[in-house]
């Protein structure tokens, strides 16, 4: 039995424990906001917050979550998040949709430790994640939005 | 006259690969798109919807004033779900935060419902204009009828109907229950609103889905959950056509999680739209069904493409094209022309097979209860999905329903059925809950691929540097072979992409098609053919142009000549024009040049560049839209290129949600470079080498250029934005690569190892350039921070 919380709330998980975090949390834990795209950690789809730092969940085995704070897409809050929201909605980012929980999460993550990204430091950070409708441009310029609107 | 699409199940059948003059049931022939629209409509009547004013299938309205539109298209990203809202909004004069949309299923009342082939606005615009302005009628009229006033000075406006002469106003929702009893207008005495006064079309409008998508709460098909769901993953064969000789279930059984271990017997080749075949693991979940799997025993009998291997498909397909075949096009002379030619070209361009790759992998939920089958899946056409269950599992159509659900991606393989065809055997068989997982190695190596393409071309110039002499042949296994055995030559609707279709004025032409026995499930992708015969054309006619001496623009510029319009049926060529009437949607000369002077000025063309930059341009008509690119790359001495800037225009006519077709148009660049730069899939023993991102790459976030999107104002009909602007962008790049270094890439991907010490071209160095731009690295990044 594996322990730890999802956007804030304790999740016990009574499954192979080298399962993926990622099918504890689409399957066990029934939120599927958090995606499957290739299950290597090549795409990015997964992608979660543990402790703070976003991490492919297809890559994480659910027993190294014991103990840690995990958040999801379906939990995201706080002023980056809000921030990037907001700009996502501004430039109309999204296409079909299904890769953007993971850049979303990636997004948040980046400014939440770097308020101020350069292009590069985007680059750096939202390389992982794969979009095959391609809204990289507009991810670019949505995370410079809304990093200008956590400023003011 | 009403024309709402209603097509009859014989249509259904044939758009199922059972008739003559279809693709995979991808694309409709020119009569049934006509017919899709022409034949004669239900007639309009009210209730629908009980307890609403629904006097259509489309659009209801509630007592409060909300509407519900039923959107009888998959969205896939294109938007679709934004843009029939706008259409219908404007129409309705409906205010746009009282709009719900919601997806039909795929009963035959919503008529035809595929998305595919950019043809979706096409088709739907004028129904769904007609049932708005039924409702919106139908208001007007209730409240003339309140206020005793003549209809003609009651006029809708912002979800409120104004009495004009008295500046009265009643809202929608006090309108609604009066409207539910008078009679539907005739569809004769509908009028509808003057363009002047929209106010979503033209606009860019945001996503109506946005909210849910930036809290994950969208529902794609692998989000579907049914309570006591079982989850399968199913090993197949290797190679296409093969079969399970015998299997042993003992290891996966002893997983913990594993319930049973199926065969799902196998369809022989060509298997359509139905399963490959192979053992299912089901389990509690689907990480339990994976590693079931990989204790499978299982042998297999591989079949007659065990042997299929790239490389010397390639060699065969070159000794094809090297051979006379099948006529398709012919002008003047070829043989004649060639001969007394002062200068003689030869290119002889390959693309590999490439495969789809959707973010979402194929997956589908299917329950079986009572003898029906509820099928949730992300399907591009519930329809034909209805039909092949109802075939495959010998079930009555009226005992299915399959709801599509969003679709991460689709891009032609949510198109083709086999997932859920398995997900429905599967219920059948085991009487239950089955959602059917696929892994993205499952997708890479059982796609139904692009198909491998060779193509040779032989062009003669006068002395003059006047292209005299032009002959085109192409080689590549028909997509009809996954529906039909002994398909070796492709039908008029796949070389009418970009091959037959060739709009240069040259007189004296052949176009070819040789024979491909086909060893690979194939299926369309984005840009269909247009991808692998425009790489061809677009940069043959810049082969012509610098073996003439003249500038590439002025070159296509000068041999856009003769009549405007080219007359397909007057020179004999079989080319269907993407199911569309020619008189409506002709092959417009003027519309190419009209594109590749918007690109020309917008893109500065003819100013220098800096050393290693070449520009390269490319224009092409597709899915009825027509598209330029002009690329500008730099390309460093280790063979490293660099795009410091795109410029891409497209006429698609008149355009519903610009920013749509702008965003459209970004992802359209992205996947042309992905297509040039990366895409490949080889076969060795029959079997694809490749299995995920990190040896199939598609484009990431790092090789981003700097775009510039034109969007040509046009008075022409609204047309494709999907698919047409994604072939140009490979011979653009192409084009670019020969004028800055003078190597020519006839092979895609594009081996950049080629570029490598290539000497520069040396334009004039300009004083003020911009910073370069990231690199495009050898061999794609991979993804940045893992765990």
């Amino acid at each position: 039995m594996v322990k730890f919380t999802l956007n804030g709330a304790t999740l016990s998980v009574d499954d192979d424990p080298e399962m993926p975090l990622l099918w504890a949390i689409r399957e066990t834990a029934g939120l599927t906001g958090t995606k499957f795209g290739c299950g290597i950690g090549e795409c990015g789809a997964c992608t979660v917050h543990i402790d703070g730092a976003p991490t492919r969940s297809c890559q994480m085995p659910v027993e190294l979550a014991a103990g840690k704070a995990v958040v999801t897409i379906e939990g995201l809050s706080g002023r980056a998040a809000k921030a990037v929201q907001a700009a996502w909605r501004q430039l109309d980012v999204v296409q079909c949709g299904y890769c953007q929980s993971g850049q979303i999460m990636s997004a948040v993550a980046l400014l939440s430790h770097t308020p101020e990204p350069s292009d590069r430091d985007i680059d750096t950070a939202m390389n992982g994640n794969l979009c095959r409708c391609a809204t990289y441009n507009r991810i670019r310029a949505a995370i410079h939005t809304a990093a200008k609107m956590m400023e003011g | 006259m009403t024309r709402i699409v209603n097509l009859s199940r014989r249509k259904l059948l044939k758009a199922i690969g059972g008739g003559s003059g279809l693709v995979l049931g991808v694309y409709f022939s020119a009569t049934d798109r006509a017919s899709a629209i022409e034949e004669p409509a239900r007639p309009l009547r009210a209730g629908f919807e009980p307890g609403q004013l629904s006097p259509n299938v489309f659009v209801a309205m509630d007592p409060t004033g909300q509407v519900t539109l039923t959107v009888s298209r998959p969205e896939m990203g294109q938007g679709i779900r934004t843009t029939f809202a706008m259409i219908m909004a404007d129409e309705l004069a409906a205010a746009w935060p009282r709009i719900v949309v919601r997806q039909s299923d795929g009963d035959a009342k919503y008529g035809d419902q595929i998305t595919d082939a950019s043809r979706s606005i096409l088709i739907m615009e004028r129904p769904l204009r007609l049932a708005a302005a039924s409702v919106r009628q139908m208001l007007e009229a209730a409240a003339a009828q309140t206020w005793r006033a003549l209809i003609a000075d009651c006029r809708a406006v912002d979800h409120e109907v104004i009495h004009v002469p008295t500046a009265r106003v009643l809202p929608y929702a006090q309108l609604v229950k009066t409207a539910m009893n008078l009679p539907v207008p005739n569809p004769d005495k509908l009028r509808l609103r003057d363009s002047s006064s929209r106010r979503y079309i033209g606009h860019a409008i945001p996503s109506i889905d946005m909210g849910a998508m930036l809290k994950g709460k969208t529902p794609f098909g692998a989000d579907v959950t049914l309570p006591g769901i079982k989850y399968a993953s199913i090993e197949r064969c290797p190679v296409y056509g093969g079969k399970v000789k015998n299997f042993d279930p003992a290891g996966a059984m002893a997983v913990r999680g594993v319930e049973k271990v199926i065969e799902i017997p196998a369809n022989p080749a060509p298997s359509g739209h139905l399963p490959l075949g192979g053992i299912a693991v089901i389990a509690s979940n689907s990480w339990a069904a994976f590693q079931g799997r990989k204790k499978l025993k299982i042998e297999w009998d591989l079949g007659s493409n065990a042997s299929h291997d790239t490389t010397a498909y390639r060699a065969e397909m070159q000794a094809t094209a090297r051979r006379t075949g099948k006529s398709v096009r012919t002008l003047g002379n070829f043989e004649s022309a060639y001969a007394g030619a002062a200068i003689r070209v030869v290119g002889e361009y390959f693309v590999p097979y490439q495969t789809h790759a959707t973010m979402e992998p194929p997956v589908a939920v299917a329950a079986f209860e009572n003898s029906k089958l509820i099928v949730m899946a992300p399907t591009q056409s519930p329809q034909t999905a209805r039909a092949v269950l109802a075939q495959y599992l010998d079930l009555k159509e009226a005992d299915i329903v399959v709801r599509p659900t969003f679709l991460g991606n689709g891009f032609g393989r949510k198109a083709l059925h086999d997932y859920i065809c398995e997900a429905g055997w599967l219920a059948k068989a085991t009487n239950g809950r089955i959602k059917v997982v696929w892994t993205r190695e499952d997708d890479i190596k059982h796609g139904y691929y692009q198909p491998i393409c060779f193509q040779r071309l032989d062009g003669g110039l006068d002395k003059n540097g006047v292209p005299i002499a032009w002959r085109h042949r192409t080689v590549f296994p028909s997509l009809a072979s996954t529906f039909h055995a002994d398909q070796v030559l492709p039908d008029a609707a796949q070389l009418g992409q970009g091959f037959v279709d060739m709009p240069y004025a040259i007189p004296n032409l052949r176009c070819e098609v040789g024979a491909a026995p086909a060893h690979m499930r194939l299926g369309p992708g984005r840009g269909g053919l247009n991808m692998a015969h425009t790489f061809a054309m677009c940069s043959f006619i810049d082969e012509l142009a610098s073996a003439a001496g003249k500038d590439p623009a002025n070159f296509l510029f000068t041999y856009y000549a003769g009549p405007k319009k080219i007359d397909m049926k007057a020179l004999g060529v079989d080319y269907p024009n993407y199911s569309a009437l020619i008189e409506d949607y002709p092959l417009d000369v003027g519309r190419l040049q009209n594109v590749l002077q918007f690109a020309m000025d917008r893109a500065s063309w003819g100013d220098p560049l800096l050393p290693r930059q070449g520009r390269g341009l490319a224009v092409h008509r597709s899915f009825l839209s027509y598209a330029a690119a002009i690329i500008v790359v730099t390309v460093a001495e280790n063979g490293q290129i660099s795009i410091p800037r795109i410029d891409l225009v497209i006429d698609c006519g008149q355009v519903i949600n610009p920013d749509r077709v702008k965003a459209l148009m970004e992802d359209s660049i992205m996947y042309g470079l992905g297509f040039a730069l990366y895409g490949e899939v080889t076969v060795k023993n029959g079997a694809v080498e490749q299995r995920n991102f990190d040896d199939y790459p598609v484009a990431r976030a790092v090789i981003t250029p700097e775009m510039h999107i034109h969007v040509v104002p046009s008075g022409h009909p609204p047309t494709g934005a999907g698919d047409p602007a994604v072939p140009v962008i490979a011979p653009a790049l192409c084009n670019a690569i020969f004028a800055a270094t003078g190597k020519r890439i006839r092979t895609l991907p594009i081996d950049l190892n080629l570029l490598k010490d290539a000497p520069a071209t040396a334009p004039v160095p300009t004083a003020g350039a911009p910073a370069a731009p990231t690199a495009i690295p050898l061999t794609p990044a991979g993804p940045a921070p893992k765990n």
